[in-house]
């Protein structure tokens, strides 16, 4: 194949333009980016009203779900094992109660059993309830032995920690089963029931974000109208008038999202002492955990976006309808 | 450069603006527009602008026939066309340099090269020394001469001018004019729309002459 120098030209002439093209078009995304901001910054008591009412709308719901996490941090804690207690018959004997102990072991759902005598039983409610004295009035030890049942940690629902405890109280030397899973299937009824909330919590107030930043690019696009039909007149395609405004829109998001990172942040700390002192005082190691620097990225990363769609949904409404006439 | 074949514009409310309208402006040539208002001189301009579309017929700009244009072509379409309107339209939120270079950012110039053709169109009306300044402060005259700046900034093939000298004194017109004339020159297509029978006849240019959306003279004055 000959090489027609003519067509080389052309693609390298093609090519070149294309490049200048996408200079020019990043050229542009800096400069509205940069002038967009400087807006912002020109009246900063009326952009920082704008990013307060985006920041306090979404930190309100950020700071309950991060509360939620904490609270489900605390249940998770208390609850990583739930444990089976199984109260045996006080006259079975020692060794009937470790063949049990034995059978139980073998258990699929089981991971652990563990025996606890009468009168370490005993020793342990002395040393704990404080009653040790009147204890010792007693003629006899009217504490029956116990296995402690650890399932495996696959079995979590209180449906089938139940059908467990059902089937280990029907060996016979069993008297009781003792299953406290009411309050931690409250707790995560609570848990979920709270997240729902949270959610349409967070749903409704990004929706007022999105509409007061709407509006406030529409105001925007609204007072520089001459601008753009002028700047249409002579060439300007939509997306070149578009861009200032969707960056104006980022903007406002973006920052709006950090003042809202500073509020959280600013709340967490708060109180942050008060919860340790707390916790300290039912021997918990709990702390308080913030927002976190993967949390922190995410919400400013969800106010820009806000932002940005906001701008869209102005621009897009009220833009076409500014055409040169 | 400018076919209108059978062109007719009907607004909705019925007011027809153009009615048949047949014309040809070749290349080079330098052309005006009369007749009086509300004779279809604006609403012409604006199909040419593809501000407005026809009811009926062909405009065709320069080989590309506007009736096939998509809505995203018209940015391009309006790159090739510069336009000098009567109230300048210019805006006051940037200096004078900013004004010209509005077309060339709009092309995606480098910001060397914009720099260089504002002020060379700068020097072409003589405000090279104002380019620092907002237009607010220069004089109506200085005003339109920023607007002719920026119209031919991007050396567009086709220059457009609606009621250039409106608001402008003689002296000054007859100024404007030579400029037009010196584009006219180096190769541009001019269409200027003007009612000022005495500068028209001054300039010694083929004429077109609308009267209720119909073209009834097309030739030289006499």
């Amino acid at each position: 194949m000959s090489k027609d120098p003519q067509s080389l030209r052309g693609a390298v002439q093609a090519k070149t333009k294309f490049r200048d093209k996408f200079t020019a078009w990043q050229l542009h995304h800096r400069q509205s980016a940069r002038e967009s901001l400087g807006r912002i910054l020109q009246s900063p008591l009326a952009s920082l009203m704008t990013c307060l009412v985006v920041a306090i709308a979404l930190a309100l719901p950020t700071t309950l779900l991060v509360a939620l996490n904490n609270l489900q941090i605390l249940g998770d804690s208390w609850d990583a094992n739930p444990k089976i207690s199984v109260f045996i018959n006080v006259r079975a004997r020692e060794e009937a109660v470790r063949q049990l102990q034995k059978d139980l072991q073998a258990f699929a759902e089981i991971n652990d059993v563990e025996y606890i005598s009468p009168e370490q039983a005993l020793q342990e409610f002395q040393a704990m309830s404080g009653f040790g004295e009147i204890l010792g009035f007693l003629d006899e030890n009217p504490l029956p032995p116990t296995l402690v049942v650890t399932p495996v940690s696959s079995i979590v629902e209180p449906a089938s920690l139940k059908t467990l405890a059902m089937k280990i109280g029907e060996k016979p030397i069993v008297d009781t089963v003792d299953l406290d899973m009411d309050w931690v299937r409250r707790l995560q009824e609570l848990m979920v029931l709270g997240r729902k909330i949270v959610t349409a919590l967070a749903g409704l107030l990004s929706l007022g974000v999105l509409l007061s930043l709407g509006n406030t690019i529409r105001l925007a696009i609204e007072s520089r109208k001459e601008e753009i039909i002028i700047t249409k007149l002579v060439g300007g395609s939509n997306g070149f008038v578009r861009r200032p405004f969707l960056y104006s829109g980022a903007w406002y998001g973006f920052l709006g999202g950090v003042v809202a990172c500073i509020l959280v942040f600013a709340g967490f700390s708060s109180i942050k002492g008060t919860v340790a002192n707390l916790a300290a005082a039912y021997q918990s190691q709990f702390f308080l955990q913030g927002l976190g620097f993967s949390g922190n990225l995410g919400l400013l990363a969800v106010s820009t976006i806000l932002g940005l769609m906001g701008a869209w949904l102005a621009v897009g409404r009220h833009l076409s309808e500014i055409e040169p006439r | 450069m400018i076919e209108f074949s059978n062109v007719s514009k009907r607004y909705p409310t019925g007011h027809e603006a153009l009615s048949r309208v047949n014309l040809n402006v070749g290349e080079d040539e330098m052309v005006f527009l009369t007749g009086h208002s509300g004779a279809g001189k604006s609403t012409l301009m604006k199909l040419i602008m593809l501000m407005e579309r026809p009811s009926a017929g062909q405009v065709v700009i320069g080989g590309r026939n506007l009736n096939r244009m998509r809505a995203g072509q018209i940015p391009l379409h309006r790159r090739q066309v510069g336009v000098v309107f009567q109230n300048h339209q210019l805006l006051f939120d940037r200096n004078v340099f900013e004004n010209v270079a509005l077309p060339l950012r709009i092309a995606g110039y480098g910001s060397r090269e914009i720099a260089r053709r504002v002020r060379a169109a700068l020097d072409k009306v003589s405000l090279l020394d104002r380019e620092k300044v907002n237009p607010i402060t220069l004089s109506g005259g200085e005003q339109q001469r920023v607007g002719i700046a920026r119209a031919v900034v991007n050396k567009p093939p086709l220059l457009l001018a609606d009621e250039p000298t409106g608001n402008l004194d003689p002296e000054l017109s007859a100024e404007i004019m030579k400029l037009f004339r010196q584009f006219n020159e180096v190769g541009v297509t001019i269409l200027i729309a003007s009612h000022d029978v005495e500068l028209i006849r001054a300039m010694d240019c083929r004429v077109l002459s609308l009267s209720q959306g119909q073209l009834v003279y097309d030739g030289f004055l006499v």
